[in-house]
């Protein structure tokens, strides 16, 4: 684990950004009408999955749902393969069936109906204890998707059958379009406890930082001690496309991780992450379809 | 061999045989087994594998399609099968969709089982023929118990097609024998699907699944008797997708116990009468239950749900005017 810990602050930043660099071109594409349905950016929330990745074995499983770009892209680097996907281009990682939503590569998934992963991580949570101890199954949820009974039936029998499975609930607050003040009562922690999980609270964007934190309790994960962790974060962007009905004020208000990275590193990588983007989109754009 | 007997004995052999397999369901441990009993001394044989679950329909077939994921099986029974409508979402928008939505086959051993029909007094929202609901779905095939069809060979072609199927078992036959047919009839098996005929032309022919395949032939042995009116009888394993090879008579009848609307039959029909129309009297009848809830009292649920006088009616006024 621990040399998983000390890769670079350069590299994870330049992740952060690659991922940020991506999803704002994805926005800019779509403005263009080069791309075709809908997608849903992670623009705030890079970080969740850049740190949790240094503590996932390779063999674990990851399911992610529509908002999931940040995932992918956490685990694998692969901009082409998922540029190509939701391009409907020669290369893509699901043949463009899939598209930004629906997206398997080895043991990460990802699907587009909110609450549908959890059983199914339980599923494969209960083959691993069984087959494969010592991996886990971890879950992207997000706040919204505590609004669906699918989520406390698997928390209820993760815990009964003490399953190695990890929820991540990246809060941002805000459903689509309805704020957490009005379609979420009581709190995460309640919920876990509740079930009698360990839950865990992150409201820090520092990526060190919160490896440390998780590092002890995603390892109690993978001998059979279920775990919610809580991100307090915060989307930037819109749901999908421009549907951000929150009014100028409050967007701007918006608590955002990379006000807190040094200026200059920040331009220097944010600078190396843009190029590559393009790099790729220009690449990519020109192939045939999938 | 009574068909509760002969599949209980399938999940028992099953499980011996696959080490990878699990069930999964609601008070399915031993003593109890199952409302139905069909899982009556799995959990003293394989505890590790037979699972009794909270009532979760939902997450119990989720939990299956994520073993299936992991390349292992299941098979989940819904204590009733009107319940399988809280596990649709996993259904129809996970399990079957995974099958092709990632770009190439991911295959997926799972079968959900659910006991389904009336004529047991059990009311409105146990007593349902859920069948019309998962027509038409890409991935997900649909069989039915047939008395006629060893239950082993039938969930070793569900597992072995790598798709979610889910099994319909109609109540009224866990009781009935296996492979029993009245005289002057006998049976005969291709590819799982059974005809129960006379060596003679017939003058119609039934297509009638599960729980209905008694009734029908039933309706059958009373028109040969009292109207001389012959008639051949199908009885499918796989409802969906629909491969039979149907007898070319001018009359056909598909029969089912589904209340009307959007149904099966209606879907058998429609095929049928594609393919064979000039060739046919009339265009395929389909009998089915009326169009209502199914009531517990029994005077009441006999007036609704399709029965063998119903069938005997209908055939003889289609037949005879």
């Amino acid at each position: 684990m621990t040399e998983l810990l000390d890769r670079s602050v350069d590299e994870d930043l330049e992740l952060m950004l690659t991922i940020r660099a991506f999803e704002r071109k994805l926005l800019e594409l779509y403005g263009q009408g080069l791309l075709n349905g809908t997608t849903h950016t992670c623009l705030g929330q890079e970080y969740v999955p850049v740190a949790l990745e240094a503590l996932l074995l390779a063999d674990d499983y990851v399911f992610s749902n529509h908002r999931g770009h940040g995932h992918y892209l956490a685990r694998f680097g692969d901009l082409e393969g998922l540029l190509a996907e939701i391009m409907g281009r020669q290369g893509a990682v699901c043949g463009g069936v899939g598209g930004s939503q629906h997206i398997k590569r080895g043991r990460y998934l990802s699907t587009g109906v909110q609450g549908e992963s959890l059983p199914v991580a339980a599923g494969v949570a209960l083959h691993l204890k069984r087959t494969e101890p010592g991996r886990l199954a971890c879950v992207y949820i997000g706040d919204g998707t505590l609004g669906e009974g699918a989520v406390y039936e698997a928390l209820n029998i993760a815990a009964l059958w003490r399953l190695p499975l990890l929820v991540i609930v990246e809060n941002n607050g805000i459903a689509q379009t309805t704020p957490a003040g009005i379609h979420l009562a009581g709190s995460v922690a309640g919920r876990a406890a509740a079930f009698g999980i360990a839950y865990q609270r992150v409201d820090t964007v520092d990526v060190a930082a919160i490896r440390d934190r998780l590092a002890m309790p995603v390892a109690a994960v993978r001998t059979g001690s279920p775990l919610v962790v809580e991100f307090v974060t915060h989307r930037l962007g819109p749901h999908s496309k421009g549907d951000d009905t929150r009014p100028p004020e409050v967007l701007r208000a918006v608590e955002d991780w990379q006000a807190a990275v040094d200026p200059a590193q920040s331009e220097r990588l944010e600078r190396r992450a843009r190029a590559r983007v393009e790099q790729v989109v220009a690449e990519v754009i020109m192939r045939g379809p999938a | 061999m009574r068909v509760a007997e002969n599949l209980n004995a399938a999940l028992h052999s099953l499980l011996a045989a696959r080490p990878d397999l699990y069930v999964l369901g609601e008070d399915i441990l031993d003593p109890y087994g199952g409302a139905f009993k069909i899982t009556k001394g799995l959990s003293s044989r394989f505890p590790d594998r037979v699972l009794t679950t909270p009532i979760s329909e939902n997450a119990i077939t989720g939990v299956a399609a994520g073993l299936a994921l992991a390349g292992d099986e299941a098979i989940v029974e819904m204590m009733f099968g009107d319940f399988i409508a809280l596990a649709f979402d996993q259904l129809v928008n996970f399990a079957s969709k995974s099958v092709t939505m990632y770009g190439s086959r991911l295959p997926l051993r799972m079968v959900v089982r659910c006991p389904v029909g009336g004529g047991r007094g059990y009311g409105p929202t146990h007593s349902q023929s859920p069948q019309k609901h998962f027509i038409g779905i890409p991935n997900l095939a649909l069989y039915e118990v047939s008395p006629f069809r060893d239950n082993l060979e039938v969930f070793a072609e569900m597992l072995g097609r790598g798709e979610p199927c889910i099994l319909f078992e109609g109540k009224v036959l866990y009781t009935r024998q296996m492979h029993a047919v009245p005289e002057p009839f006998t049976v005969r098996l291709d590819d799982g699907v059974a005809t129960v005929f006379v060596e003679k032309n017939p003058d119609f022919v039934l297509i009638a699944p599960g729980g209905m395949a008694y009734q029908a032939l039933e309706a059958m042995q009373t028109l040969l008797m009292e109207d001389d009116l012959l008639g051949t009888l199908i009885v499918p394993s796989r409802l969906y997708p629909f491969e039979v090879d149907v007898p070319d008579v001018p009359y056909l009848f598909v029969v089912e116990e589904s209340t009307a609307g959007g149904t099966w039959g209606a879907e058998v029909a429609l095929g049928l009468n594609q393919e064979r129309w000039g060739r046919l009297a009339q265009p395929v009848t389909v009998i089915h239950s009326q169009d209502s809830i199914i009531p517990a009292a029994v005077h009441l649920e006999d007036q609704v749900l399709a029965n063998e006088a119903a069938i005997r009616r209908v055939i003889k006024e289609t037949l005879r005017g």
